[in-house]
């Protein structure tokens, strides 16, 4: 299919919308969240109520990806009125059929947030909790049917693609991701930019793009959430990403334990391929490119990029030294570019709207928006995304409805078990880059876990050190061994049999582990350590003195 | 006795092996879809038995340390069945915080099973998971594929039971 042919489709099906004979629509969240809130059958209910109203050429019912609001779910969204209800079971179904489309009368009752606030919002986008949110990553995500291309194409799906074809070079194109200034959302924020120019530059007969969808960190689900919610922007990106560096083949490993992922993922390369939009000439043009699913098999040392190549070479996941980065020696040694799901969501608006305007968002040094996945003793968990430099207190309380039984903030983890603890006094902290760095934490892959006076720092510290060391691939000293250790005096620390030098000798390995492991699982096991002794310093100090 | 159950050749009738064959075909018998191939094995098997590794080594002509050390690499593939019925208690951080540990020791009081044991009846195995991404739902627990979110502890000993009483 060459690109009259796409175009002849989008025409037509933006035809169809305009004309639309539904005179509402109503999208059921079935991310994998509500999914396990029961939101399937949800779904067939509601399609049966429907029909046995015999409203079916009046109301449109889809199924789409995540809401946000995880924990609140099953989640209905009533569109044009955008109004949300929540946890929807099968017995309310017909009361909110009648009063919302009938009557026309919400149930206050069951609005989103109606069991927090005292006037629920009808219009569902008034309330702070998407007010102060942005979505680029996440725009359609939730509002839209992932498993049909044609949703994508109405909203300007693939619109990127034939731009980048048609209109620029591979060159522009790098150039306009460089303007853009975004950083990679794996968690190391290499400028994105910069890492396509270096692949570019390498001349090579075969190239690869890979999609790195092994989130491993534990209480992290947002390459999870875009993956379901909207995969053909995260492929979109990736063909865009492989027009740029002049690679003809991809890969997206996706970890094993995100079965719908995988699925609405391969759908999607499916759909993509029929239209001629991924596959040999897309659109007509001379630039071929095919994609194939890897289905990781439970390593978090997989994330690194290095043992992910590995694993995608059928081999045991252990990372190898750098230099050779991937981008001159990768898959096969090959030139490789490696970016993560929610970078890759990121590139499809960048180019329809500019580098400039996406730079605009943001901090000076850390551009865009980034997604989060709020979980633990918080209010609302589920997925938000805000531009970056958002306060964690307005992420928390504006965003993340406080605390959950109004209990006091203790402390915030972010970057899983390579990151650290942020104590109340920071909690005004823009969360950036850097600034999350100078705290001693990083920003990681977006997990942000909020916890109470209920959780145990010295705990926190031994359960991310376990972590870590279970998940060492074994390869070099410092890692396997300075983890199990550090692991066992942490561990005698909890118990309250440590002491004074105990402790010293724990901050020693962590320098130790820190500076001299081989990839960057080691180099940032210790931080969680390292971070909860520097804000909580004194909670290991009372376990020692106990003794 | 477990050798030399282990050195039966699976059956060439086996509707199973036969899927592991076609994918192997598939994959044009390239070593570097080992992992794949693993994948496809394990849930037709639910585990890795040694004699199926076997047959996945010559047809990949690869030497059986290769297929072993990948195997015993990655946490998703099993050489022990997981029992008839699967308790998966998700330990990610915000699962942690909302007290998955609880679960497993409530667990372990009424079943005595420890995570990667499975019952002696092969009736009932309990696993622990890193992070499954329910942590909006969290504590979690995946009995029979079946995701349980905002786990109560004596909700879920009394799920499990019922599922023990059916079969």
């Amino acid at each position: 299919m060459n690109r009259q042919d796409l175009q002849t489709i989008i025409y037509a099906e933006k035809a169809k919308e305009q004309n639309n004979k539904y005179k509402h629509k109503i999208c059921v969240c079935c991310g994998a969240g509500c999914i396990s809130s029961g939101s399937e059958e949800v779904f067939r209910k509601l399609q049966e109520e429907i029909k046995s109203r015999g409203m079916e050429n009046e109301v449109e019912v889809i199924p789409t990806g995540c809401m946000g609001p995880c924990n609140q779910g099953p989640l209905m969204k009533c569109m044009p009125e955008y109004t949300i209800y929540q946890k929807v079971d099968c017995s309310n179904i017909g009361t909110i059929v009648q009063s919302q489309l009938i009557d026309k009368k919400p149930i206050e009752d069951l609005l989103l947030f109606s069991d927090f606030r005292t006037t629920p919002f009808i219009n569902a986008k008034e309330d702070p909790y998407f007010k102060k949110q942005l979505k680029i990553a996440l725009k359609n995500c939730g509002d839209i049917n992932p498993e049909k291309i044609e949703d994508y194409l109405v909203n300007d799906g693939y619109k990127a693609l034939d731009k980048i074809l048609f209109q620029l070079t591979p060159e522009e194109v790098i150039a306009e991701i460089k303007q853009s200034r975004m950083r990679g959302r794996g968690g190391a924020g290499y400028p994105t930019g910069l890492k396509w120019e270096t692949v570019y530059k390498y001349v090579s007969q075969q190239k690869y793009v890979i999609c790195n969808g092994d989130e491993g960190d534990p209480g992290a689900f947002m390459d999870r959430s875009v993956l379901e919610g909207n995969p053909h922007r995260v492929l979109e990106g990736m063909i865009i990403a492989a027009y740029a560096v002049g690679a003809s083949k991809g890969y997206a490993y996706i970890r094993g334990e995100y079965p719908l992922a995988i699925k609405r993922f391969e759908l999607a390369i499916k759909q993509a391929k029929k239209l001629g939009i991924l596959g040999n000439n897309i659109l007509g043009t001379t630039f071929s490119f095919d994609v194939d699913v890897r289905i990781g098999a439970g390593a978090f040392v997989c994330g690194e990029e290095t043992a992910l190549i590995a694993s995608i070479e059928g081999k045991r996941g252990t990372p190898k030294p750098r230099p050779p980065f991937p981008a001159e020696s990768g898959l096969w040694g090959k030139p490789t570019l490696i970016n993560n799901v929610e970078t890759f969501a990121g590139i499809a608006p960048i180019i329809n709207n500019g580098g400039e305007w996406y730079s605009d968002i943001g901090t000076p040094k850390s551009a865009g928006t980034k997604v989060f996945a709020l979980a633990g003793k918080i209010n609302f968990s589920g997925l938000i995304e805000v531009p970056m430099g958002t306060s964690l207190r307005e992420i928390i309380y504006d965003i993340g409805g406080g605390i959950q039984n109004g209990e006091d903030f203790k402390a915030a983890q972010t970057g899983g078990p390579s990151g650290g603890c942020i104590p109340a006094s920071h909690l005004d902290v823009k969360m950036d880059y850097d600034s999350l760095i100078s705290l001693g934490s990083i920003m990681g892959s977006g997990g942000l876990i909020v916890m109470d006076k209920s959780s145990d720092m010295v705990d926190v510290a031994r359960y991310f050190m376990e972590f870590c060391m279970d998940e060492s691939c074994g390869k070099c000293v410092p890692c396997r061994v300075g983890t199990k250790m550090m692991h066992d005096l942490l561990q005698k620390i909890c118990e309250d049999k440590g002491t004074l030098i105990d402790l010293e000798r724990l901050e020693e390995l962590a320098v130790y582990v820190k500076e001299t492991s081989l990839c960057g699982l080691g180099a940032s096991a210790p931080n969680p350590l390292l971070s909860t002794l520097r804000h909580f310093r004194h909670e290991y100090e009372n376990r020692i003195s106990n003794e | 006795m477990e050798s030399q159950k282990t050195n039966l050749e699976p059956s060439k009738t086996d509707p199973r092996l036969k899927l592991i064959a076609a994918k192997i075909k598939k994959e044009n018998y390239k070593a570097d879809a080992l992992i794949e191939i693993l994948h496809t094995a394990q849930n037709a098997y639910g585990y890795l038995p040694i004699n199926v590794l076997k047959y996945i080594t010559k047809a990949l002509h690869l030497p059986p340390s290769r297929v072993f050390s990948t195997v015993t690499f990655y946490h998703f593939f099993s050489l022990k069945s997981k029992g008839d019925h699967t308790c998966l208690v998700c330990t990610g951080t915000a699962c942690y915080v909302k007290g998955a540990q609880l679960i497993l020791n409530e667990i372990k009081k009424q079943f005595g099973l420890q995570p990667g044991h499975v019952s002696a009846d092969n009736k009932l195995g309990v696993q622990v998971a890193r992070c499954i991404g329910a942590c909006g739902l969290a504590p979690a627990v995946v009995l029979d594929d079946e995701v349980q979110a905002k786990v109560e502890v004596e909700e879920i000993v009394n799920k499990i039971n019922a599922k023990l009483l059916v079969s």
